[in-house]
Order: structure tokens, then sequence, then C-alpha cells
């Protein structure tokens, strides 16, 4: 997969949002290894520095933890990532309706329209 | 201790002021871009690091000491425009590396030369001069030194050959060293950079985390630079 960065906004906040949906989706589940900072940066093609900045952001958020000369694991609290996945959510759909909101369409007719979507 | 420390510099050719009075650190383990415009003094600064020129005041410490010998040892060096005899054929141009260099992994060079579709085998004089800029760029940074200083390293080649030499420059420098990379071709190394240093008319007029300006100025280094140095 190649990922693309928008040079407009601070790219460890990008790699923050990646991070954030490995989590919510499950490609690295609760209590799982991650991968090395440098095997990270290697995998997104960027500076390993701003790789080390990204997940110590996720850390200081709590969803990942530092073992020791062992590396990074996901959480073992999996409300932490429900959570995460709770506001992950509520922001798509709020966004999903500010967008028909804007073509003249309230939350009624716009979930009719969800609902016409398989 | 930084790695490099630039105190007080400038450098006057006859009596036009090249560099006034720059000031700067560079520590361990950073990208840098050092960015301005054409004449800005970005060569002159690289000269002046490299000891190639003289300093008309100020002084350049690398890691600690005054440059010199032991300063070109620690910095792998690509100039502007190559040194190289043509005539040589690249095995020859790697051998004449691994003879002058102690530090220079032969093995490396060969693997980063074959990924990019280069001829050992080949005379200089007989390749374009986007492939001869690939194999400078392969010759320097296969040295295993504490800090790379790259003039210019994307103007010749190709975009997609600028994406490998991106990735190769990240994934050979360690914590221990640093990169700094001349350039205009700004939105192209962008997501590689950790800091940026700006010159205009021979002065620093802004070093900055990459990240950071790009929060403050909410637009990214290309869009930053362009406003500010605007004609």
């Amino acid at each position: 997969m190649e990922f693309t960065f928008d040079n407009n906004i601070p790219i460890y906040i990008q790699l923050l949002e990646y991070l954030k949906i490995y989590l919510i989706s499950g490609v690295f589940k609760s209590g799982d290894k991650l991968p090395s900072v440098r095997e990270f940066a290697t995998t997104f093609k960027v500076n390993p520095n701003t790789m080390q900045k990204a997940l110590s952001e996720l850390e200081s958020m709590k969803l990942i933890y530092t073992e020791r000369t062992n590396g990074k694991y996901v959480t073992k609290d999996k409300k932490l990532i429900e959570k995460l996945k709770d506001e992950y959510a509520i922001t798509l759909a709020r966004s999903y309706f500010e967008g028909m909101k804007k073509i003249g369409l309230g939350k009624a007719d716009s979930i009719k329209y969800l609902e016409g979507i398989n | 201790m930084e790695l490099l420390e630039i105190k007080n510099l400038s450098k006057s050719f006859d009596k036009k002021e090249v560099l006034k009075d720059i000031n700067l650190c560079i520590s361990s383990g950073k990208v840098v871009g050092l960015l301005g415009k054409n004449g800005a003094g970005k060569s002159t600064l690289i000269k002046l690091i490299n000891d190639l020129l003289t300093p008309t005041e100020g002084e350049i410490f690398v890691k600690g000491n005054k440059i010199g010998a032991d300063s070109k040892k620690a910095i792998s060096y690509l100039p502007e425009r190559t040194y190289l005899n043509k005539q040589m054929k690249v095995s020859e141009v790697i051998d004449y590396f691994r003879d002058f260099y102690e530090d220079f992994d032969s093995k490396k060079a060969k693997k980063l030369l074959k990924d990019l579709d280069l001829d050992v085998n080949e005379k200089l004089s007989k390749m374009s001069k986007g492939m001869q800029e690939k194999v400078q760029l392969v010759l320097v940074m296969s040295r295993k030194a504490d800090l790379y200083i790259l003039d210019e390293p994307l103007g010749g080649v190709d975009p997609a050959t600028r994406d490998y030499i991106l990735d190769t420059i990240l994934s050979n420098f360690n914590e221990n060293a640093s990169v700094i990379i001349s350039t205009h071709l700004i939105s192209d190394i962008e997501r590689i950079l950790d800091e940026v240093i700006f010159i205009d008319k021979g002065t620093v007029v802004l070093q900055d985390d990459a990240d950071k300006l790009r929060k403050k100025e909410k637009a990214s280094l290309d869009e930053i630079f362009r406003r500010m140095f605007k004609c």
C-alpha cells in the first residue's frame, strides 16, 4: 500500500490517524506487539523521528505502551480502543450529516439515503 | 555536544558579502533542509562547512572540533558539480572511493547501483547527466559518515528516482548521523525533513522543526517558502 501525505498538515498528525485506524480496525489487536519505529518508518516512507513522534503521541493517549527493552504493544484495555472507535464513528457520521446539510437535506432525509445504500 | 556548530560565520568575495553572521546548530539524527533561492548563499555555506573555502570571519565546529582533516573524515559531501574523472568506469570509481575513504562500503554501493539499473562496467562519459548524478549520490551515501551534506541531489533526476533516492537517504542514515540537503525542490523532500533552515541574501531567516512550522502556518513548507520569498 502506498501512503500519501498532505504537505499542509503536520506529518506526525497524519501518521497518528493511520495508526488509530490500524487499532480501530484490528490490524493490530489489543496486546499485540507493534513493529519497531524503523520498520514503521520504512513502511510509511517517513523520517524515523517523525514516526517516533506519532508513536509517542499514541502512547500519551495510553493506546499503546512501551515494555522496556521489548518494544511497543497495543494497550490491553479493550475499552479504550472501543472508545476510540466510537469517537471515530461519530466524527464520520457528523461529517456525513454536515455534507448533506450543505445540499439542503435534513437528518431524516439523510438517514433515508443511508438506508438506500448497501 | 552538537554535531555541527557554526558561530558568527561570514564570507566575502572581494567586497561582496555572500554570508553574514551565520549562527547554526545541527544535532545528530536529523534530516535538515537547507532552503533558499538561487544565489542565497547555500552552496557557499556548504563549501565552508566542507573546508573548501576559508571563512572571512567566524568558526565552524564538527563534533566539537574545528573543521580540518578530521571533519573531512566525518562528512560525506555531494557537491553541486561532479569532480569525478569521466573517463573512469563506475567500478573504477568504486575502487577509488574504497581506497580513499576507510568508511566506504563497496558492497552497499554495488547493491544501490544495481537497484538503480546502473552498469558498473560503463564509463561515466557514456552515461547521461542524470545517471552520473545517481552514481555520485550512491558513492556519497555508501560512506558511513556522521554528516551527509547533499548539495542539490535531485536536480537532474526523474521523479521516480527521486523517491528512491529519498528512501535511500532515510534508510541509510542512523541516529548518530545527520543529513543536510540543499535544494529548491521543496515539495519533493518535505516528507523526509525534520528541520528546515531558510537562508536568504546570506543570512539565516528561519530554523525550525518542519511539523511545528506546518502547524503554525497551516501550510506546506513549499507554500511557506513561496510566501516568504515572493518576488
